[in-house]
């Protein structure tokens, strides 16, 4: 997993609330047993105007201009703004993958689907959760500010605006410190595994049943 | 001191360490897995030489890709065949307790399979790389849906990294009506508190409602918990669970299930037990149900009409419902039973079990579908639902309707394999979900009970069930 540490990026506005994973990433593209490669196809039912398979070569596809990523002024933008409970829906972990090939790295919004939100730490994603009043102000900054970007700082848990107004955000030491580091969970569990296997053998003792 | 929760017995029971954080790491009795959310996580292993740390708690089956007909041709869509043949490959190199590969006479949805064979136990924890996990909930485990890294993870060390939810009770007293099912409680729920409404919650159902719906209606209750956006639904164990886990195959035997019996006794929240959330509801309240929208949160009785977006104050919330309106083909204040539907859909974890099938074949029997309903796919849950019900003739009366009788699988419950809706298309579906697209790029669904479903197919409109029994 990539390291985050800190971000100046530009931010692209979503403006919709309850954007679930079939829309982040449509089911056909679950097929896939690889986890890369997902990028092209982010929103895809939105995105383009015809409908996507796995494997289809993007660039000759037609787009829909009117959909927020396709904007000239958001290509690139490595901060997705949004609204209530983004990535409600299937746990598929596809969404995040396709998020992070994007190249977005930061979202902000008033709130996230519990496992989405989850998966986006272990893909090096970081969602951010900030209050309604500041999540309507960005929207308000960032369709009236072309380039619009916005500072990303995990050291110190703050985002800036452009004008210098910051606020912070909550993360758990945990995750911070994978994230910060690049870390893999399972070999950071696994310097527990006397722990774990000690509990194995008590919880056996007990329910030998589930052993079977 | 209060007493304690399902939520916090299950919890304190599996916890192996704990940061000073809150973050715990969880360990896991019971791994579900199929071949969509797993191929990546094996992956992962073999890549860092990792094996797993008990491939005994590991419980697999092949449904989200697998074809409902024509088995003899075998998948047909490469790329399917390629993800089941990935996950034989895989549980042969890993390992498995129970695995039933595609055309195994017992295969079938994972939520399915894994009660009736009596993998999942109270006071178990089970997780599973798909969010429906929640379904065994019904058992008094905690049941978690998880991300394919956290599926390699628990291959790898047999724990979860998490952090303890918050409790919340559902509390549904009084009796539900006739017509009434398990189905139109859950849809009613999420109806009342929406799809965010049990966000970092863990709902535990309780009541009257609960404790009289057999075990395959709790498991329709939980499966759709997550619809209500918690991260588990959880009904206590009592002696319905107690007798459904008898004899089945993975279930404890002898001086085992003796002491087994007597710990799953003790599994349910004390009397005194604090919730953080308690919302409580009257059965005789409940009314047929039907999806109108796009989120599950969209739903009305059966005898209501469809929103009128000008009478919604909150703009965003209007945006919604006219966004819902136009992609479903709707008319704002037309009446619910007027809607005319060109499929119907009757399967899924959440409806494809056997009374489910008895059920809609009630309202089936001796009838015919309408002619302007152009499919009727019934899809068992498992190889073992498909063949109680053919024993007791149910496959007779669908196919006599016209229905189609199919093979166990996902099926059209999110349209991986070959059964899908067409754009513009709309069904009644006893599935989960209503979202764009999930039954077939610009399909349109309505979530339903069994029963209304199979009534939607004779009359090829919905109608109120109530008026038919
Ligand atoms: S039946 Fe539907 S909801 Fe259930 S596991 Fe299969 S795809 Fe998921």
């Amino acid at each position: 997993m990539k390291a985050f540490t800190q971000l100046n990026g530009l931010v692209c506005p979503l403006d919709r609330a309850n954007v679930d994973t079939d829309a982040i990433i449509p089911k056909q593209f679950l097929k896939s047993i690889k986890r890369s490669g997902f990028g092209p196809y982010l929103f895809d039912e939105w995105r383009y105007l015809d409908h996507g398979e796995p494997g289809m070569v993007c660039s000759s596809r037609p787009l829909n201009n009117d959909f927020v990523l396709n904007q000239p002024r958001y290509r690139n933008a490595k901060i997705l703004l949004t609204r209530d409970n983004f990535g409600c829906g299937s746990s598929r972990e596809h969404a995040p993958w396709a998020i992070e090939d994007y190249g977005i790295q930061v979202i902000i919004a008033p709130s996230f689907a519990d496992i989405f939100f989850g998966n986006c730490y272990k893909n090096g994603i970081l969602p951010i959760v900030a209050p309604v009043g500041i999540v309507d102000q960005l929207f308000r900054e960032c369709f009236a500010t072309p380039d619009y970007r916005l500072r990303v700082d995990l050291e110190t848990q703050t985002v800036r605006n452009p004008a210098g107004e910051w606020f912070s955000f909550d993360i758990t030491p945990h995750r911070k410190h994978c994230l910060m580091n690049g870390l893999d969970e399972i070999g950071l569990t696994l310097q527990h595994a006397d722990e774990i296997r000690a509990f194995e053998n008590q919880h056996k003792a007990a329910q030998p049943w589930l052993f079977n | 001191m209060a007493g304690k929760t399902l939520y916090d017995k299950l919890w304190e029971s599996h916890v192996v360490r704990e940061e000073s954080d809150g973050t715990c790491l969880l360990y896991i009795d019971r791994h579900l897995v199929h071949e969509v959310t797993s191929p990546q996580a094996f992956e992962g292993m073999r890549l860092a030489g990792r094996r797993p740390w008990r491939s005994s708690s590991v419980v697999a089956v092949p449904d989200h890709n697998t074809p409902t007909k024509d088995w003899d041709q075998g998948i047909r869509d490469p790329i399917s065949s390629l993800q089941v043949e990935t996950l034989d490959q895989n549980i042969k190199e890993f390992g498995a307790l129970v695995y039933f590969p595609f055309k195994h006479a017992n295969q079938g949805i994972i939520h399915v399979i894994g009660p009736e064979n009596g993998t999942t136990l109270p006071g178990m924890t089970v997780v599973c790389g798909d969010s429906h996990t929640s379904t065994h909930g019904a058992f008094g485990a905690l049941a978690h849906g998880i991300g394919t890294s956290e599926v390699e993870h628990v291959l790898a060390t047999q724990t979860l990294i998490t952090k303890k939810s918050k409790r919340m009770l559902i509390k549904i007293d009084g009796q539900l009506g006739k017509g009434v099912t398990a189905k139109d409680v859950a849809l009613a729920v999420i109806g009342r508190i929406g799809t965010a409404g049990g966000t970092g919650c863990a709902i535990e159902f309780g009541g009257s409602v609960i404790r009289s719906l057999s075990m395959e209606g709790r498991m329709t209750i939980c499966n759709m918990a997550i619809e209500a956006g918690a991260r588990a639904g959880l009904i206590a164990a009592d002696d319905k669970t107690i007798a459904y886990l008898k004899g089945r195959p993975y279930a404890p035997k002898d001086a085992d299930w003796d002491r087994a019996v007597a710990y799953w006794n003790t599994l349910h929240s004390d009397a005194d037990a604090q919730f953080d959330n308690v919302l409580e509801l009257k059965g005789e309240e409940i009314s047929p149900q039907v999806t109108w929208g796009t989120s599950p949160e969209q739903v009305l009785p059966i005898n209501s009409r469809v929103p009128n977006p000008a009478k919604e104050a909150d703009p965003l919330k209007r945006a919604g419902i006219e966004r819902a309106l136009k992609y479903m083909g709707l008319t704002a204040d037309m009446p619910i039973e007027e809607i005319r539907i060109d499929k119907v859909f009757i399967g899924s974890c959440t409806n494809s079990r056997i009374e489910d099938l008895r059920a809609a074949a009630k309202i089936t029997q001796g009838k015919q579908k309408a002619a302007t309903v152009n499919q009727v796919l019934v899809v068992p849950g498992s190889g073992q639902v498909k063949r109680q019900a053919e024993a007791e003739g149910l496959d007779k009366i669908f196919l006599a309707a016209g229905f189609e009788w199919r093979e166990p699988g996902c099926s059209m419950c999110l349209a991986m394999n070959a059964d899908r809706l067409p754009p513009g298309e709309r069904c009644a579906s006893t599935s989960n979900r209503n979202f764009e697209g999930r039954q077939g790029p610009g399909g349109r669904t309505h979530l339903v009970s069994p029963e209304m479903a199979a009534a939607a197919a004779i009359a090829g409109h919905f109608v109120d069930i109530r008026t038919l029994l």
